[in-house]
């Protein structure tokens, strides 16, 4: 097409579609665009009243944010080990990894079996509610409520925050995991079924290993969260590690300092995690 | 040829298998976890619930109080949400690759967004507990800030996922900057930003009650309260209130994403 047909075809559809604005002008009925403003509306409706009905005990809110910007600035500018050495800081934040280890690794063996169970094309449907709806009980209670509910009979400490945050990563792992055997083609379980393959020989030789790398990119992410999760068991529900540390010096010594070293120290661990598992999700191919 | 391939792969996975175990083991070792008393505590755990853990008619009493504050914690989840939100969508904008300005506003973009994403809301919590000390705002910029940095992220993503090629396209057509912004790329995206807020008001939900433990404020401190003083009836019925609340609100959200995605 040469340049000046394509301008005069222009004009003309363009005087057209100007004509056509004058006569219809409204735009159809569309129920997500409906749904979509609603939620906008409500989301601000209820973000307005909120700051009109939060008691604010008379803060002076100027005066905090501007002495939170001094403590955020003494915290990352003057760092300084006052309790312990940077050898105990390393060794409460591998307490820490431990703890994010057992629970993501012993969440990932139970989830593995519910997952099964739990995915519609590999169980009955009765079983797979049940398993979910389970699952989403569990998830529904925050993690620390958990903790802290094992601890009235397990005593504060690792036990009650391992068997806690395990709960937790088992719904978690068990909803990510079911719903990637779930997109497993129908007809491979078919086809496995009518060569005579039992349960067992579909799910380990089929199932598992086409959807491993979305298992171990979700397993893996659940290790990060894990590892955010123990930090703050630490601080609330006294699970040990570097959070507990962080808690103390926060609340107890009021140490901006010390809190400023160990923020570092939790901040180079969990960017080293993110990387690791860019990485990880790079090489296996898989954007989650 | 073929069993080489499986010898190979029956001693990587026994490799594999070995270092689970001694990673297993060390974690075992350094948080001194005792297994068997992790299987038996489940045990003694559900005993303990079923006889202890539930509301009886004192704590329906206290109902009206557990309502309050878990108004309040739901409110400043929300707030803390859509305010994190508005900052985010604009820091994704300078940041993601479509629309931003710069290479140099997009690394500085996505390191803001990381900071503030891997610092936890509970760290953020113990950090802002210094000036604000107990206040409903210690909870409410605990939580904006790890909103924030999640959100950013999350933004910048979507933004690219669905309006790399649009933008272009309204780029040779010689439209401005903030027309491709307003016509293209805020309309295209917005059922999947939403869908990422309405994530995070769940998720800040449940991250409300660690911060209300932490801070003082909130669901979270009523809780630590009712635990601590012993009043596990009362703490049982909170629990359970929670409980509804989040099933209620996954629900509505989910309803919400089936409709506009």
């Amino acid at each position: 097409m040469r340049p000046e047909e394509s301008v005069s075809y222009d004009k003309s559809g363009y005087k057209e579609a100007s004509a056509d604005n004058i006569t219809v002008k409204t735009k159809p009925f569309n129920k997500a665009s409906f749904v979509i403003q609603m939620t906008l509306i409500a989301l601000a409706a209820l973000t307005l009243y909120g700051f009109s009905s939060f008691d604010y005990k008379d803060i002076n809110i100027f005066e905090a944010i501007s002495s939170s910007f001094s403590t955020v600035k003494t915290m990352f500018l003057e760092p300084h080990f006052n309790h312990f050495t940077f050898g105990e800081a390393l060794m409460q934040v591998s307490i820490t990894l431990g703890l994010a280890f057992l629970t993501t690794l012993f969440g990932a063996v139970i989830a593995l079996f519910l997952g099964l169970l739990a995915a519609r094309n590999l169980s009955s449907n009765t079983v797979s509610y049940i398993i979910k709806g389970l699952v989403a009980f569990i998830r529904a209670v925050p993690t620390v409520l958990w903790v802290l509910i094992f601890a009235v009979a397990a005593g504060l400490g690792s036990v009650a925050a391992v068997i806690g945050m395990t709960f937790h990563s088992v719904s978690y792992l068990v909803k990510a995991y079911s719903e990637s055997f779930e997109e497993l083609d129908k007809g491979v379980i078919e086809a496995l079924r009518a060569s005579g393959a039992n349960w067992w020989q579909i799910a380990f030789q089929a199932v598992i290993p086409t959807s491993i790398t979305y298992m171990i990119s979700w397993t893996f992410m659940r290790f990060e969260i894990n590892f955010a999760v123990s930090v703050a068991m630490g601080a609330a529900a006294g699970a040990g590690g570097i959070g507990y540390d962080m808690f103390m010096a926060s609340a107890f010594y009021y140490d901006l300092r010390e809190v400023g070293v160990i923020t570092y120290l939790i901040l180079a661990f969990a960017v080293a995690l993110e990387i690791f598992a860019g990485r990880l999700k790079r090489k296996l191919k898989v954007t989650v | 040829m073929l069993d080489k391939y499986f010898a190979k792969k029956r001693r990587d996975s026994l490799i594999f298998c070995a270092i689970m175990i001694s990673l297993t083991l060390g974690a075992i070792i350094i948080t001194e976890y005792d297994v068997v008393k992790g299987f038996t505590s489940i045990v003694k755990a559900a005993e303990w619930t079923s006889s202890n853990f539930y509301p009886d008619e004192k704590a329906m009493n206290r109902l009206p109080d557990i309502l309050d504050s878990l108004t309040e914690t739901v409110l400043v989840s929300i707030a803390a949400t859509t305010v994190a939100a508005l900052f985010a969508l604009l820091f994704a904008m300078l940041g993601s690759s479509t629309t931003g300005v710069s290479g140099v506003f997009s690394s500085l973009s996505r390191g803001v967004a990381s900071l503030f994403r891997n610092i936890d809301v509970a760290a953020w919590s113990m950090i802002l507990l210094f000036s604000f000390g107990q206040n409903v705002l210690t909870g409410y910029f605990a939580l904006f800030f790890g909103s924030f940095g999640f959100l950013t992220r999350a933004f910048m993503e979507a933004i690219d996922e669905v309006s790399s090629s649009s933008v272009e396209a309204l780029r040779a057509t010689g439209a401005s900057y903030f027309s491709i912004i307003f016509q293209s790329v805020i309309p295209t995206s917005v059922p999947l930003l939403l869908s990422w807020i309405l994530f995070m008001v769940e998720t800040n939900i449940r991250h409300a009650t660690i911060v209300g433990i932490l801070t003082g404020t909130g669901i979270g401190f009523l809780f630590s309260l009712y635990y601590k003083s012993l009043n596990y009836s009362s703490a049982s019925l909170l629990v359970i209130v929670i409980v509804i609340t989040i099933l209620l609100i996954e629900y509505i959200s989910n309803y919400i994403r089936r409709v506009i995605l």
